[in-house]
């Protein structure tokens, strides 16, 4: 084993992915829960269309996401005229912007199992809750969260698994800046365009380290947890 | 104090449209087929469903013209088909969900009393899943008793407990009536449920309130097909006078008849009120008073009314107990309970023979009654 096995180039682009997922997970579950939540409930007409939307990133290729995200976040894009409106720097190759694309990039591995877990909650045990005096947004923290215990795990995994892994997206939005905007996924490619296998190895074996690990505590913590709440 | 309820509720092809007024110290009985708009009634008295209309309950206001309180403002105790217990919550857990949303001094029962009263002291730390029906409704029941309800709505409790829970889960019932004086309204559309529990009865079909008052009113009442089900009755109170030690039976004073009948009952005490079933198939009529026969429960009555029945060969008589023209007057009659009626099912070749008439006094014949609740 070399003495220098992850350079410190390599750490940070490490330690970016693993940041980048972290804030993707709570920033897109965040959103997703409320989203989910009224998706399983609305009897709204153009619900189908919302759900084709959600669904997009899962059939689109990532450059083609990536790509208009660069025109809407730089400096000519709606999202990067209103962010020099308000006196900020325009949200392509920041940090910033890598977590708005992981955020819709990951959407319906956050979305679909949510919406999937809280539409199998019996609606007889929320009507329950309210005959015994629990306000909407008590019975939502009381009931209906903690029966959906599965659906969040499954959610919060998939994305951060799925932003670990993240290429196409981030490479459009974000550049492969060493220190800022590149992350592990990336480093590896670098390494092998450059044609050091033996650091894009490193980085890769770590990844998938990292990868089974992650697995693995899941798995113990739920021995029931299946990733099949795709679709819906 | 009552419960007013005027609601107008109409989805797809059902319309809920009725005007009731209920006792608010009374188990009132929701009676009907199934798809009558028993739960759908229920549902609107308690939020769960938005009609048009009003209900009051003791004065206030849960829904008026202007106004609809949510579900969660509502001091009620809902009692689910199925318990609809929460499944991550333990027993305990359950039971102090309601409980421990309700200000200190608003709770009207103490967690300790609804536990014993439902008797699940041994159950507190078990998950829902590993309790049997009965057990969860016990639960349901104790919970919704926790929430400290000014009304109590039970929809159909029973309807999927094996005999032997039904039975235990009624006797529960029947004292959160007597000893929290909570008004209860209980859907069935079990006859024998209703008459067990019912101190007062809605009747329900297609959405539209039949009849409603007094059960045995109604369980009387020529008019109504309750009369001229095969298992029609009347259901009496009566107040114990004497018990017979000797031959094991209790003598028992029916209503304000001033007559006596006879029950095989041991476990009762000289002034205790019960509620007496008589079956329309075990009462005979006699003209004059049989003086040797085994029944022993042999009533002076008057007719009050004969109708035809389904079976052409039979007729239904509705009697006044007690109320025979010659003996009226001599009678004191204690005005604390009304007239009771009851209802005999004879062949109307026998009417014919006996020449019975709205009017005729006649004696009753009773081959048997059952007791089916103890008042303490």
């Amino acid at each position: 084993m070399p003495a220098n096995w992850l350079s410190p180039a390599d750490l940070s682009a490490l330690w970016l992915s693993v940041k980048l997922a972290t804030v993707t997970v709570i920033a897109l579950l965040s959103i997703a829960i409320p989203l989910a939540w009224w998706l399983a409930r609305t009897r709204w007409r153009l619900r189908p269309a919302l759900e084709s939307v959600i669904a997009m990133p899962l059939i689109l290729p990532p450059t083609v996401l990536g790509f208009y995200l660069l025109l809407f976040l730089g400096p000519t894009g709606w999202g990067g005229q209103f962010m020099i409106a308000i006196g900020e720097q325009p949200l392509a190759f920041s940090f910033a912007g890598l977590v708005i694309g992981s955020m819709i990039y990951s959407l319906p591995f956050a979305v679909q199992p949510l919406q999937a877990t809280f539409q199998a909650i019996d609606k007889n045990v929320i009507e329950a809750a309210a005959t015994l005096r629990a306000k909407s947004l008590d019975r939502f923290f009381s009931i209906i969260l903690p029966l959906s215990r599965r659906g969040l795990l499954t959610a919060a995994v998939l994305t951060f698994a799925h932003t670990l892994g993240e290429f196409g997206v981030l490479l459009m939005i974000g550049g492969n800046m060493p220190g800022r905007t590149q992350v592990a996924s990336i480093a590896i490619y670098s390494h092998v365009e450059a044609m050091d296998y033996p650091a894009a190895h490193a980085l890769s074996i770590t990844m998938l380290v990292l990868s089974f690990v992650l697995l693995l505590l899941v798995f113990m913590f739920n021995r029931r947890f299946k990733i099949v709440a795709l679709t819906g | 104090m009552s419960i007013d309820i005027k609601l107008a509720f109409t989805r797809a092809d059902f319309t809920l449209d009725l005007d009731i007024s209920l006792s608010s110290t009374s188990v009132t009985a929701v009676f009907g087929r199934s798809g009558s708009g028993k739960t759908t009634l229920l549902r609107c008295i308690a939020g769960l469903e938005r009609g048009h209309g009003e209900v009051t309950v003791n004065g206030e206001a849960w829904q008026s013209t202007t106004e609809f309180l949510p579900v969660h403002q509502r001091a009620l105790g809902y009692v689910f088909q199925q318990g609809n217990l929460f499944p991550h919550l333990s027993v305990g857990a359950n039971l102090l969900y309601g409980f421990k949303r309700i200000p200190e001094q608003q709770r009207t029962i103490p967690l300790d009393e609804a536990i014993t009263l439902l008797g699940l002291d041994g159950l507190l730390n078990r998950m829902p899943h590993q309790l049997s029906g009965g057990q969860q409704q016990r639960v349901a029941i104790a919970r919704a008793l926790l929430s400290s309800p000014r009304l109590l709505l039970l929809d159909e409790p029973l309807s999927n407990l094996d005999d032997e829970s039904k039975n235990e889960i009624l006797t529960y019932i029947e004292q959160l009536n007597r000893n929290l004086s909570l008004p209860i309204i209980y859907v069935s559309h079990s006859a024998s449920e209703v008459t067990r529990l019912a101190d007062d009865i809605v009747l329900l079909e297609e959405g539209r309130v039949v009849a409603s008052g007094v059960i045995n009113a109604l369980l009387t009442n020529p008019e109504l097909p309750l009369a001229y089900r095969d298992d029609a009755s009347a259901v009496l109170s009566g107040t114990v006078t004497a018990i017979d030690s000797q031959f094991d039976l209790s003598t028992v004073d029916v209503g304000g008849s001033g007559k006596k009948i006879f029950i095989a009952r041991s476990n009762i005490k000289i002034g205790y009120t019960i509620r007496i079933q008589i079956y329309a198939r075990d009462v005979s009529l006699a003209l004059v008073r049989p003086e040797q026969s085994s029944i022993q429960n042999i009533l002076p009555g008057s007719i009050v009314s004969i109708n035809d029945t389904d079976e052409a060969a039979q007729v239904l008589i509705k009697l006044n107990i007690g109320g025979q023209h010659s003996e009226q007057d001599s009678e004191l009659r204690p005005k604390q309970h009304p007239e009771q009626h009851c209802l005999a099912r004879i062949t109307r070749r026998a009417a014919t023979t006996l020449n019975l008439q709205p009017g005729t006094d006649v004696f009753l014949q009773i081959k048997t009654i059952a007791v089916i609740e103890n008042y303490h």
